[in-house]
């Protein structure tokens, strides 16, 4: 396979006979390689930069990770951690790391993933840095969809899980509606989400309020967005439910970019604008939800995971892949930093908000100073 | 429907389309047939549905009567990439996303040609190459679009387009924003690729312009065609009067010998 990869000013696919053209290689200001095989039937192009900075993005997760899997009540040497993982290790040691640090570890790094997803889809559909589900509404929906089941149905984690899908759904479709003046305009979107959400907030602090002391005091901690007690338990389908969304984004990957070029570009280079926006809300959507019903509503992961995924890879518009990349790693440091920075437990999503709203707020800065 | 120019043959014709937004009717059974290998120049006043004619024949909006016909076939009836290769619209307005480079965005053009399996074929690269080439984009092929002059980003916009390929490019106000030599050398390159073999059509302001380069021009006023055919032919001075509203007087172009509207001053 790696013989395939070329150099862009090399790049010929893997016929190498094919007539000499005579325009000369292309010139992206980036470095890119092409792939081709099967006689052209199936042919790629490459961002380096993304790709190196996907790798690096992975590796750096994996230190944090294996450090999170190390420290805690009871510090376990690194070694031992990996002698853990590969089965090797004593009994004691596997439970710890295994059956109690992994699965949180997983959790954080999938769902921080889903809200890199989630927040790059909705800033591309509104084609806004605001436009990320924390900010417009669909995220306060979510929780109150969740907190409607629990304090009045006192649902499991199922019943809450589809609780939340519901009222981001509904909130979206309101927001959607409310928005609509002959196509949804982003910045209608967006005033109008942020009312939505303010309202929505309201209503999740009435309805937490109105509750048992016991029941509301839950309730408030994991609105809170925290990652404390969770096991393999609810890894399996916070992962079933991103093995279903994954690959429907991967195909609407390519579509969506194009949509980013205004609507009129898109629908003449063949796309159906509307129902593809349907479509990437519904994944949009579904994301936060599953976050929401695993964890809470962890805030503003999804809000700088896609602006900081563009300014390391300096790709233009979102990518979603880094995008999931960057959420992945914000969530488990955020996570690390929440379990053992400060010697007591604190929600995880106390610290994305600090860390998530220092960095970005360095960001602004910075692109403010330029 | 006077003009007296013979039934030209077309691929792409709309046949009695009634075009709406909402509730606000733009057209009423409206018939154009678009002349293949033509350079059609559309004209008429503000809000008389030249740029609503643009959007049906290319699909982005469904008349709520009648069709757009292409190649004999209702377009609705289209998978719609493949009316996408086949039909080619510069929109009036579009985004650039930040940072995107020139290259970047033209490639952005090949999307009805590609895949999930084939997103950079050969013929891509060949066509954004080509369409660049054609423009005199290729020396900015590495800078983003952002950076540019209003001149060099039009030039971009139209390589987007040219990379799509289509046998039809449908061109909405391509030289609003343009200083007059960005618009005549952009005319030029229109008039280049049709006499290529591509069909034209755009929706021009300045008359002169649509005389000097239109093979037809579709004079419109009030959602109805007053006039169609080559422009020696139907220019006129109650033409212009009728559609514009404007007394002038028309002489010939010491140039190009095509006619040149000189507007009369006081009523």
């Amino acid at each position: 396979m790696t013989g395939a990869y070329h150099d862009h000013s090399r790049a010929r696919g893997n016929r190498p006979a094919a007539p000499a053209t005579n325009t000369g290689p292309i010139d992206f200001g980036r470095r890119v390689a092409v792939l081709r095989l099967l006689g052209g039937r199936l042919s790629l192009r490459f961002d380096l930069r993304s790709l190196v900075t996907g790798v690096i993005l992975l590796l750096s997760t994996a230190m944090i990770g294996a450090v999170s899997l190390a420290s805690g009540k009871f510090p376990i040497p690194l070694a031992d951690v990996f002698r853990a993982l590969h089965g090797t290790a004593g009994d004691n040691i596997r439970m710890v790391v295994v059956e109690w640090r992994l699965p949180r570890l997983l959790l954080a790094f999938l769902l921080g993933a889903a809200l890199g997803l989630s927040g790059a889809i909705f800033q591309s559909l509104t084609r806004n840095p605001l436009g990320s589900p924390d900010i417009i509404g669909f995220s306060a929906g979510t929780y109150t969809g969740a907190l409607a089941v629990l304090l009045i149905f006192s649902g499991g984690y199922y019943e809450t899980a589809a609780g939340a899908l519901a009222g981001g759904i509904i909130t979206a479709a309101a927001v959607y509606l409310l928005a609509y003046h002959g196509g949804a305009q982003s910045f209608r979107l967006i005033v109008v989400g942020i009312g939505i959400s303010a309202l929505l907030g309201a209503l999740n602090a009435w309805m937490i309020r109105q509750a048992d002391l016991q029941v509301a005091m839950s309730a408030a901690i994991w609105g809170a967005g925290s990652l404390n007690g969770l096991a393999f338990e609810q890894v399996w389908p916070v992962l079933l439910m991103l093995a279903l969304i994954v690959p429907c984004l991967l195909i609407l990957a390519r579509p969506m970019r194009q949509l980013e070029l205004g609507d009129d570009a898109a629908m003449s280079s063949g796309i159906h604008a509307n129902r593809l926006r349907l479509m990437l809300m519904i994944c949009g959507v579904a994301l936060t939800a599953i976050v929401t019903a695993a964890a809470g509503p962890i805030a503003f992961v999804s809000l700088a995971a896609p602006q900081i995924a563009r300014r390391v890879t300096r790709l233009a518009g979102v990518a979603l892949i880094p995008s999931a990349l960057v959420g992945g790693l914000l969530l488990t440091t955020a996570d690390w930093a929440a379990q053992h920075a400060f010697g007591v437990q604190l929600p995880v999503g106390v610290m994305t908000v600090s860390i998530g709203g220092l960095y970005f707020l360095w960001l602004l800065l910075r692109e403010a100073r330029q | 429907m006077t003009g007296g120019h013979d039934s030209a043959k077309g691929k792409l014709e709309a046949q009695g389309v009634t075009l709406r937004y909402d509730a606000r009717t733009i057209a009423e059974n409206l018939s154009v047939v678009i002349p293949d290998g033509s350079f059609t120049v559309i004209v008429g006043p503000n809000a008389c549905g030249k740029s609503t004619l643009l959007r049906a024949l290319s699909r982005l909006l469904v008349p709520s009567a009648g069709q757009v016909i292409l190649d004999g076939k209702a377009i609705a009836g289209y998978p719609s990439k493949q009316v996408a290769r086949t039909v080619g619209l510069l929109p009036q307005t579009s985004i650039a996303p930040d940072g995107i480079t020139v290259a970047d965005l033209v490639s952005r053009g090949r999307y009805p040609h590609q895949s999930f399996f084939r997103q950079w074929s050969q013929e891509d690269e060949v066509a954004v190459a080509s369409a660049m080439a054609a423009t005199q984009t290729t020396e900015l092929s590495n800078r983003p679009v952002d950076e540019l002059s209003g001149g060099q980003r039009q030039r971009v916009w139209v390589a987007m387009v040219l990379a799509q390929q289509t046998p039809i490019l449908l061109l909405d106000e391509p030289t609003t924003f343009l200083d007059i030599a960005h618009q005549i050398e952009l005319l030029n390159l229109c008039q280049d690729l049709n006499a290529a073999g591509r069909t034209i059509v755009a929706v021009l302001h300045d008359l002169n312009h649509a005389c000097r380069y239109a093979t037809n021009i579709i004079a419109m006023k009030d959602g109805t065609v007053i006039a169609e055919g080559p422009p020696a032919a139907i220019m006129t001075e109650k033409l212009v009067e009728d559609v514009f509203g404007l007394r002038c007087m028309i002489i010939e172009d010491p140039v190009s010998g095509t006619p040149l509207i000189v507007p009369k001053s006081g009523k």
